[in-house]
């Protein structure tokens, strides 16, 4: 059994139930997870990275409790950028990136030339290469959202895990994000995001459709009964259209 | 790093090693007549020369040194564990547990006969300050993350070193109220001083910043990456509770020792990381470093200065580094309203 796999998990957060018996496997390529507000999307995602205990239920990571792995074992396959970008210090964009090859290299081992190489990289494909000698307090929103995606993408794992990861950035970017995933995918990593924007999840290999911390559909964007969970979840507030060979949604606001 | 921020740490190290072997020269040359360098080779020259700069001066400017990089040092780490730059070993009830575990020793001392302080001799006595501090400052720390709940919350941290540092000092009223032959002892230790400094106390001044500053600094890139916050650290495969177990007993045996020899320093362990961000931003690694340097250099000022402004009295050091400090963070609340 290979990758991540969720088995029967349930998480509360304080009296809140975020998790109810979850159990979830993802395909190779991209996966959206949406839905409404407080569906409990960072939660699973979360969950997944290994960074939030469990109830009831396990997660597997390659058929082993993805629990009992190494706390490096487990980052150097599972990349993650949280939602709300944290940022204090005074680190410069280019050591900031660099922190990905923390999983790699342990507290006490120091870069080499393959290190830098993946720096370069990482910076390159999330295009904040232009100001890897400035300080990341001193960027904008979007800017520092792209800084942190390199960091993620610097890790080099077969496993991208993205909370929200065009928060901040205006839509050119977005587009850049997209197919910097597309990128990602084509090289074999899998890639899991939660997103607000309906019309970029659509744009998805699957989606997993999360509503008061269960799952309500998971299918390929073209299945019709997904589209049908996805406007139920958002109380018929949208609509999914046709767009070339594309979906978009739409709010469904009458005139 | 750019060239620029290469230039300024180059700049802050260099200005920081000038600074110490200056202040060290004048660390020896002040004596009860105040500053002087010819009254230095007078001193040396004289039949007492041996044992006042020897016996008494060196040992009393290297240990100010060595005290001041311990507290910069906590300060550094805790700033940067605690990701608060208003963080300091106080933050932690660290120097209010070391001062009541001083004080309980003081009053059993008292109580028992044997009176000792921050001016005892006595080795055993000296490692029983030690001992006594350290423990305190463990039990102050402990006591703290306890009433926090961890160390997570930077706001609950916060409040919860507040209260803990007030109950210590309640309690260590409450010492002295029922053995006031302990006041004295304990007066001499709330004002800080570093005139009780000898060359035990720097043997053990040296070996608590041989044992702290080295793995501190091999733990540096995990406060680096605590920059991006704690889920993103664990995320890179840092194991944060190890890594806050010891940098806490970093936190907790470089106060405890300063604290034990020195006294309570005040503002030391707040402004050195301060400062040095201010002149020379960079990773922790330097940070830790230079601010361990910047400590050393501050606390080393104020003493030569403590010793030199109303000679041939002396202002305890503690009193001088509450003003200094604290006039540096009004001077930096000032700047900022003004911005």
């Amino acid at each position: 059994m290979s990758g991540l796999r969720v088995e029967g998990v349930s998480v509360a957060l304080g009296s809140t139930q975020a998790l109810r018996e979850i159990s979830l496997a993802f395909a190779p390529g991209w996966t959206a997870i949406v839905g409404p507000n407080g569906a409990g999307k960072s939660t699973l995602l979360r969950v997944l990275a290994g960074l939030q205990p469990v109830d009831a239920g396990i997660v597997r990571f390659d058929g082993q409790p993805l629990a009992a792995m190494r706390p490096r074992e487990r980052s150097m396959r599972i990349a993650w950028l949280a939602q709300q970008g944290e940022a204090s210090g005074e680190l410069t964009v280019r050591e900031v990136v660099h922190l990905g090859r923390l999983a790699r290299l342990g507290l006490f081992t120091a870069p080499g030339a393959a290190d830098e190489a993946r720096v370069d990289a990482a910076m390159q494909e999330a295009e904040c290469d232009a100001w890897q000698q400035r300080r990341l307090h001193g960027l904008s929103g979007g800017e520092r959202q792209r800084v942190l995606l390199a960091r993620a993408l610097a890790v080099d794992a077969p496993w991208l895990l993205l909370d929200e990861p065009t928060t901040h950035l205006d839509p050119p970017h977005q587009v850049a994000l997209v197919r910097l995933v597309r990128r990602q995918v084509n090289a074999g990593t899998t890639v899991v995001s939660v997103l607000h924007d309906l019309s970029l999840a659509l744009l998805a290999d699957t989606l997993v459709v999360m509503q008061q911390g269960r799952i309500r559909a998971q299918g390929a964007r073209d299945d019709p009964q997904l589209h049908a969970a996805l406007s139920e979840v958002f109380d018929g507030a949208i609509r999914i259209e046709r767009f070339g060979a594309r979906w978009i949604v739409i709010p469904h606001v009458e005139p | 790093m750019t060239a620029t921020d290469a230039r300024r740490r180059r700049r802050l190290a260099i200005g920081l090693a000038l600074a110490t072997l200056v202040l060290l020269v004048a660390g020896l040359a002040a004596g009860s007549d105040g500053w002087s360098l010819p009254d230095l080779a007078r001193t040396w020259a004289g039949p007492d020369g041996a044992l006042i700069v020897g016996q008494i001066r060196a040992p009393r400017t290297l240990g100010a040194w060595l005290t001041g990089a311990l507290l910069g040092l906590a300060g550094a780490i805790a700033q940067g564990l605690f990701r608060n730059p208003l963080a300091d070993p106080y933050l932690l009830g660290s120097a209010s547990g070391a001062s009541l575990g001083v004080v309980l020793l003081l009053a059993a001392s008292a109580s028992g006969g044997h009176a000792i302080g921050l001016a005892t001799a006595d080795t055993l006595a000296r490692i029983g300050l030690v001992g006594a501090a350290f423990g305190g400052a463990l039990l102050g720390v402990l006591l703290t993350l306890t009433l926090a709940r961890g160390a997570q919350q930077t706001t609950r941290l916060l409040l919860a070193g507040v209260v803990v540092g007030v109950m210590l000092a309640a309690a260590s009223d409450l010492v002295t109220s029922a053995v006031p032959e302990a006041l004295r002892g304990k007066q001499a230790f709330l004002l800080g001083s570093t005139g009780y400094l000898g060359w035990g106390s720097c043997a053990a001044l040296a070996v608590g910043l041989a044992l702290t500053l080295p793995p501190s600094w091999r733990l540096a890139r995990a406060l680096d990456a605590l920059t991006l916050g704690a889920d993103t650290a664990t995320s890179l495969g840092v194991a944060l509770p190890k890594v806050r177990v010891a940098l806490v007993g970093a936190i907790a045996l470089a106060t405890g020792l300063a604290v034990s020899q020195a006294g309570l320093i005040a503002f030391v362990g707040l402004v050195a990381p301060h400062l040095v961000r201010r002149f020379a931003p960079a990773r922790n690694g330097f940070a830790l470093l230079a601010s361990a340097a910047a400590g050393g250099t501050l606390l080393l000022l104020a003493d030569v200065l403590a010793r030199s402004l109303i000679a041939p009295r002396e202002v305890p050091v503690g009193v001088l580094t509450a003003l200094l400090g604290g006039g540096y963070l009004v001077w930096l609340l000032h700047r900022r309203r003004v911005a």
